[in-house]
């Protein structure tokens, strides 16, 4: 278990590294691509050449891209000094460097944005992983009947619809007509009940599109399970049938689920990118939106790496629950 | 199909007019699965109607220069007298519908809704079912080499996979696009445009179907008919293309189905977030992304792409459930 655990986690590193040193290369290229100077980002338009090549030489971006990548790596372990000559500013581990734009350091600024996105997974998850396997479940039991109709048809629309069309036009109903929500984001330490009230719309209409998936999938699985031989063998050993359902099939339905469950709640995790473009959330999302636009590299790597690590984590995760939840899994 | 068990043909329920033992005379006709499939998708009526309505669009979306022609105006053509100059809206209820424009003029430019969701469906359909056969080319070929050879071949492109299914997508997906020149090789703004959506949205949608693909060839692998052909003397690409591919057919079909509309839906979402085909160009997600800031005075011009995707969408997912229902070997 320990062999595992020490396997996987270095594992996780390995792939941490891939996908730094792929964004890494790609936006190393794009300011060469686009002909914008990244030390004329930081100091602005009007700045002189010798204050220019000087930020270029206190922030690095005059060494290779290699050596640049090792001192952003270095940065993220140890901290980093910046310093030219007599200019010295400390940045500590773990350092993401500068902002080009805003000139603020990166870490703070992706703690201070992930709260938005903590806010809004967790309400939705549990929303949409308690209302979409329910579903699904009652769904596969009472297969064929008006119930199981209705509900996959509406799970089926659920599917198909965008959620910057749904969070449109609940907006447009809650907000706009009925004004009972409030179009903004409240932090939960400020004030829980407008927080809650702001999130209301989000987390549904998110939640409603992942239950819709979740229902599908867990009937579908549900369905397959109830057809296994062991389902039969339980059956004719005469157990009732809810120890049938809920210890025998139930178990093996759910490691479907918590696979992609993983994957959702670390997706949503590093930024809910459209919910936040639609609803006006300042989270992870919309801040890494912002800074592809102004081609704020350091920005965008810290969000990306991010955005990777809890996609990486929650699969870590899902792989260990795997044990607790099927018993037919081992972990070696 | 090459598995020489589905050759006699099933005995019971072979023709749905008669059952055999009342008509002993009657002879019992094989079919093959392919023949069982279509037998059963022509029954789903619901998957029917899905595919009919794709057929439709996708006329739709081929023909849109001739139904713009003959029901509208041109797409880019502003109608600067159906709009109300002071607040740039359409100056008619329902956002401008009338005779003349079918479905209203856009905010602004009065520009023909109608014509520019045309347009817009040309865009959906051909990054739609371009970055799909990229994905399934390449998830296909990945996915059989990955499951038949195994050991260290096996575990490069199942990690390659498990990278890529980590990186931020969409956020990738958007600096990519965000970075492209506007012409290349002397191709236009529009087909640079979709030429890229098509690359970025298949390529990382290739590991979807490479983890089916393998999953599935590493079972086939193992069967009976591959040893028998292996010890008839057959060579590896023999093997590859004419026992293991038949019989991946299907799940291959299924799922190129099910990922035309989950690409639609992404293709619609780069645009909404910027980064799809640029203005003047329509498209479905650009027109709800300019419906954001107007739409408590205008909401038909929101609702109207949103349906456009909407329906799409549903259809192609119809039809793929069908499809899969009746390519599925354990259904009946």
């Amino acid at each position: 278990m320990l062999v595992y655990l020490f396997r996987r986690l270095i594992n996780v590193v390995l792939m941490l590294l891939v996908v730094a040193a792929v964004t890494f290369g790609i936006f190393f290229m794009v300011p060469k691509l686009t002909g914008t100077d990244p030390a004329l980002l930081y100091v602005g338009k009007i700045a002189d050449k010798v204050a220019v090549e000087g930020i270029r030489h206190k922030m690095g971006l005059d060494k290779s891209i290699v050596e640049q990548f090792w001192l952003f790596l270095k940065g993220i372990v140890v901290g980093r000094s910046y310093n030219a000559g007599t200019d010295v500013t400390h940045c500590y581990a773990p350092c993401l460097g500068y902002s080009f734009k805003t000139e603020r350091e990166v870490w703070p600024l992706l703690l201070d944005r992930v709260g938005v996105d903590f806010s809004l997974a967790i309400g939705a998850s549990i929303l949409w992983l308690v209302l979409g396997t329910a579903t699904g479940i009652v769904s596969a039991l009472r297969r064929g009947t008006a119930l199981d109709r209705i509900s996959m048809s509406v799970a089926l629309a659920g599917v198909s619809l965008p959620m910057y069309f749904t969070g449109l036009v609940s907006l447009a109903i809650f907000v706009g007509q009925l004004g009972w929500f409030p179009r903004k984001y409240t932090d939960f330490t400020a004030d829980p009940v407008a927080w809650f009230q702001g999130l209301v719309l989000p987390w549904v209409t998110l939640a409603f599109l992942f239950a819709a998936t979740y229902a599908r999938l867990s009937r579908a699985t549900l369905l397959d399970v109830l057809g296994e031989d062991y389902i039969r063998t339980a059956r004719a050993k005469g157990l009732r049938e809810p120890v049938v359902i809920g210890k025998h099939a139930l178990r093996s339905t759910l490691t479907p689920i918590l696979t992609i469950f993983g994957m959702d709640l670390g997706g949503l995790l590093g930024g809910a990118v459209l919910t936040e473009n639609t609803f006006n959330l300042r989270g992870l999302g919309y801040e890494a939106v912002q800074s592809i636009a102004s081609s704020d590299l350091p920005v965008i790597m810290g969000v990306t790496l991010f955005a990777a690590f809890f996609i990486v984590i929650a699969n870590l995760l899902v792989d260990l629950l795997y044990a607790v939840v099927d018993p037919r899994v081992k972990l070696a | 199909m090459t598995t020489p068990t589905e050759t006699s043909g099933p005995p019971a329920g072979a023709q749905p007019d008669g059952a055999s033992t009342d008509l002993p005379a009657k002879k019992i006709e094989g079919r093959s699965p392919g023949r069982i499939a279509w037998d059963r998708l022509k029954r789903d009526k619901v998957a029917l109607a899905g595919g009919v309505v794709v057929i439709l669009l996708v006329l739709a979306a081929i023909f849109a220069p001739v139904l713009s022609a003959l029901f509208g105006h041109p797409p880019n053509e502003p109608h600067a007298d159906q709009i109300n100059p002071d607040l740039g809206l359409p100056k008619g209820a329902f956002g401008g519908m009338s005779s003349e424009f079918l479905l209203g003029v856009d905010p602004v430019f009065g520009r023909d809704v109608f014509s520019r969701v045309l347009y817009g469906a040309q865009i959906s359909m051909l990054v739609a079912l371009g970055a799909a056969l990229l994905s399934v080319s390449i998830g296909v070929v990945m996915g059989v080499t990955a499951g038949y050879f195994g050991g260290w071949v096996d575990a490069f492109i199942s990690r390659l996979m498990d990278i890529l299914l980590s990186f931020p997508q969409l956020l990738f997906s958007i600096a990519l696009v965000s970075v492209i020149p506007n012409s290349v090789l002397g191709l236009g703004d529009t087909t640079v445009r979709v030429c890229v959506l098509v690359l970025v949205i298949g390529f990382f949608g290739w590991p979807y179907i490479g983890r089916i693909v393998r999953g599935q060839a590493m079972s086939l692998r193992e069967r009976e008919f591959v040893d028998a052909a292996r010890s008839l003397g057959a060579g590896r690409a023999h093997i590859l293309f004419r026992e293991l591919l038949p019989n991946l057919v299907a799940p291959i079909l299924v799922y190129a189905t099910l990922i035309i509309p989950t690409n639609i839906l992404n293709e619609a979402a780069l645009s909404f977030l910027g980064a799809g085909v640029r203005p003047p160009s329509a498209s479905w997600g650009q027109m709800l992304s300019d419906a954001v800031r107007i739409y408590q005075a205008d909401p038909t011009y929101m609702v109207i792409p949103g349906l456009a995707i909407f329906i799409t969408v549903l259809a192609f997912n119809l039809f793929g459930d069908g499809l899969r229902d009746a390519l599925d070997p354990k259904g009946n």
